[in-house]
């Protein structure tokens, strides 16, 4: 097959690509400049977009001997990622980009330029596994390493894109993959892992949206006692099952720790309560995606409602673009806004963007 | 086999060249050493200074060896400015073309930024022609003001020739000094310093058959120059550093072998350009070429240079799917970090963005054959065709 690996510059896309490589395909590597100034240059080796970055990838396709370009998705990025994070914070919830980035950059823009060129396919250095079905149907899976599994931030993929897509290193832990890339003389075996939001480079989410967003001062008001207990410079900053940063006096009245447990981005009110108040057991979500059929009446599954949490035995119940879900246990601090992906065993049955969590008794 | 159609990048280097090089590598001697080898290796250096300058009609003494076109406009641009400031500190005027060399414009904005410099950009029009009345209107806006005119003499995307005599005329009129980047002109159409009346020519070696990393400005006896480079003081002290003997053997070698088949070689490689112009212009796809164009024209555009705009296209992607079918090209325009950015030169032109970004810059040189141009005009329909469905998937 001829296929394009997308190749951020770090380890992970780098072994993915020598693997395609290896397993006969024809291979291409693009790396995606997704910066709205190309020209950024970070200190660190972080995130995914500097020039650095870009070199990096390019030495790794010099040294495969594969064709390797640039692809210009700022633009898409901007408006799909970044301005749809900003939003989605300035509504009050707390969106994955990663998730996003997946969903409209990576398996849409990307892939469907790759399509439109000719390619048959694209490759990525995500962590998870795609199994074929002996129908020749193509299921998503968790990647054998659970440290490592990036199945949850790929259950956006439907059917048709998942048909197209490859992971090379889902039956491998990182180790193994950094090992891998040692022996295969990549000097980027033992770059730093990338980690926080690419396009927020000191990892100060706050301030970034206070850069973009102004400040907007409003009251922290309490839970129990419905008093305004402290002030903040814009809800738009704080997320559900917060603790840290609320500028609380250190004890409260009753001596216990006060979390975010609710933003309210209409009256620009954040409210904290006591732990017990973080717990729900029931969740809605829209924008559901299916990475197969939908499902049709209550399924059992596991869910899990964020990027590197525990999956908690659940059943759910499809409607159209929304999904209910009942969690067997509470979970405590589901912000609305990030993602309940759904699994049977370690496969990924679907996703949805979770609008409300409640607790039901 | 692969169709190289990228010489303006840079060309293959001449047999004549490689081989004079290769024989001066293995010889020992730093041309500033006072003993047997220094004066063998000086002995060369002053050959070829001399057999340069006779080629492009300067005085060797006005040759300044450098690292290449880069470099020549850096010292040029730079070392004029400060020199002129110097003698005259309301002298902080630089009046440039609008479709420079990225290694004139930043250049500029360096001086701009960071030393106090102001900039008249002077406006092509739309074939890409930089008017000597424009640059005699912007000198005339102050002509107390102005420390230096730089234009270009062919324009690296669209070859289009500039009246650089013209230029030179307006400018000294008022006593202001022009400098003009002719890396690309050089071994193409005729180049003549002392004709010229230029004060200062940036020249490569790598653009016609000579090695990378080797250049020189060409700088008037008359002309003050701060050096941007401190050392041993070689070259009149514009440019310190050991000069490398064999770049610069093999880079007059090339000079001379090109500029002596310049005529020849400039109707045989137009007539390919114009076979390629014309048949992908008839092709269908509303294909347009920019610049001054006349077919059997060798001196108003580069002879060697094609410039397409692809209606509905992205040039990266016209640029993938033609590298993958074995033609190898550019879009012509400066990339940051691998991406094409829309060309300034274009746009300068006029041409909207949208449509800048469907560039496809094809230049010919003097390996190019008939079999080139036919694995292009052969590759190019299934790649508009290809890039046009892509097209719109990325923005």
């Amino acid at each position: 097959m001829r296929v394009v690996a997308a190749m951020s510059g770090g380890v992970d896309s780098a072994v993915a690509a020598a693997r395609m490589l290896d397993a006969g395909h024809e291979v291409v590597g693009v790396h995606l400049a997704l910066s709205q100034s190309a020209a950024t240059l970070r200190e660190s080796a972080r995130g995914c977009c500097t020039i650095e970055d870009a070199g990096d990838a390019r030495r790794v396709a010099d040294m495969l001997g594969i064709p390797f370009y640039v692809w210009d998705m700022a633009a898409r990025f901007k408006r799909d990622v970044v301005e749809d994070f900003v939003a989605e914070y300035s509504a009050g919830r707390t969106p994955n980009p990663c998730l996003r980035c997946n969903e409209k950059i990576k398996f849409a823009a990307l892939l469907d330029k790759a399509v439109a060129l000719g390619f048959d396919a694209v490759a990525t250095g995500h962590y998870a596994q795609v199994v074929e079905r002996p129908d020749g149907g193509r299921e998503l899976h968790r990647a054998v390493d659970p440290a490592k599994d990036q199945s949850y931030v790929l259950g956006v993929l439907t059917a048709e894109q998942l048909a197209r897509s490859f992971f090379p290193l889902g039956d491998s832990t990182k180790p193994q993959v950094r090992e891998e890339a040692k022996d295969r003389g990549f000097y980027v075996a033992s770059k730093p892992d990338s980690h926080d939001i690419c396009f927020i480079a000191d990892g100060d989410t706050r301030r970034w949206l206070t850069e973009r967003l102004g400040e907007q001062p409003g009251d922290i008001v309490d839970a129990g006692s419905g008093q305004v207990v402290g002030a903040h410079a814009g809800a738009y900053g704080y997320t559900v099952g917060q603790r840290r940063g609320l500028g609380l006096p250190r004890h409260s009245q009753d001596g216990q720790p006060r979390y975010v447990v609710d933003v309210d981005a209409r009256t620009n009110t954040v409210v904290v309560g006591t732990a017990d108040l973080l717990g729900v057991n029931a969740l809605t979500g829209d924008h559901a995606r299916w990475c197969g059929p939908a499902p049709e009446g209550v399924i059992e599954v596991g869910a899990q409602v964020r990027a590197h949490g525990e999956e908690v035995p659940a059943t759910a119940w499809a409607d159209g673009d929304r999904v209910e879900v009942r969690l067997s246990e509470r979970v405590r601090g589901v912000a609305p806004g990030q993602s309940v992906v759904l699994y049977e065993g370690t496969r990924v049955v679907g996703s949805a963007t979770i609008g409300a969590a409640t607790l039901e008794r | 086999m692969t169709a190289y159609l990228d010489h303006a990048a840079t060309t293959p280097m001449l047999p004549s060249a490689v081989a004079a090089m290769a024989e001066q590598l293995s010889v020992v001697g730093n041309a500033s050493s006072l003993h047997t080898s220094g004066r063998s290796a000086r002995r060369v250096v002053e050959e070829s200074r001399e057999r340069l300058a006779k080629a492009i009609g300067a005085r060797p003494s006005e040759v300044v060896f450098t690292s290449g076109g880069t470099e020549s406009d850096n010292v040029a641009v730079t070392g004029a400015f400060q020199s002129r400031r110097e003698q005259d500190p309301a002298r902080t005027r630089l009046v440039v073309s609008a479709i420079e060399h990225h290694a004139v414009l930043d250049c500029v904005e360096h001086l701009v930024a960071r030393e106090g410099a102001t900039v008249t950009w002077v406006e092509p029009d739309a074939r890409g022609v930089v008017i000597a009345d424009a640059v005699r209107a912007a000198i005339e806006e102050d002509p107390g003001s102005v420390a230096l005119v730089s234009v270009m003499w062919a324009n690296n995307e669209v070859g289009t020739v500039q009246p650089v005599r013209d230029i030179v005329r307006a400018a000294h009129e008022h006593g202001i000094p022009v400098h003009s980047d002719a890396v690309q002109a050089l071994g193409h159409v005729p180049v003549h310093f002392a004709e010229s009346g230029l004060d200062l020519m940036t020249v490569t070696a790598h653009k016609v058959g000579g090695p990378l990393g080797v250049g020189a400005l060409v700088v008037k006896r008359s002309m003050a120059l701060v050096p941007q480079t401190h050392g041993g003081g070689q070259e009149r002290q514009v440019r310190s550093g050991t000069l490398d003997t064999p770049a610069i053997r093999g880079f007059a070698v090339a000079v001379e072998e090109s500029v002596g088949r310049l005529e020849e070689e400039a109707v045989r490689v137009a007539a390919l350009r114009d076979r390629l112009l014309t048949t992908a212009l008839g092709l269908g796809y509303g294909i347009t070429v920019s610049g001054a164009w006349e077919p059997g024209d060798t001196t108003r555009r580069l002879p060697g240079n094609a410039h397409l705009l692809v209606p509905g296209c992205e040039g990266d992607s016209l640029l993938y799917l033609l590298d993958a079918a074995g033609v190898e090209c550019s879009t012509g325009s400066a990339c940051q970090a691998g991406v094409p950015q829309p060309s300034h030169v274009l746009l300068a032109m006029g041409v909207p963005e949208q449509e800048a970004r469907g560039a496809l810059r094809l230049t010919l040189g003097h390996t190019s054959t008939d079999a080139d141009v036919d694995a292009f005009l052969a590759a190019l329909p299934a790649a508009v065709e290809r890039a046009r469905r892509a097209s719109g998937m990325a923005s």
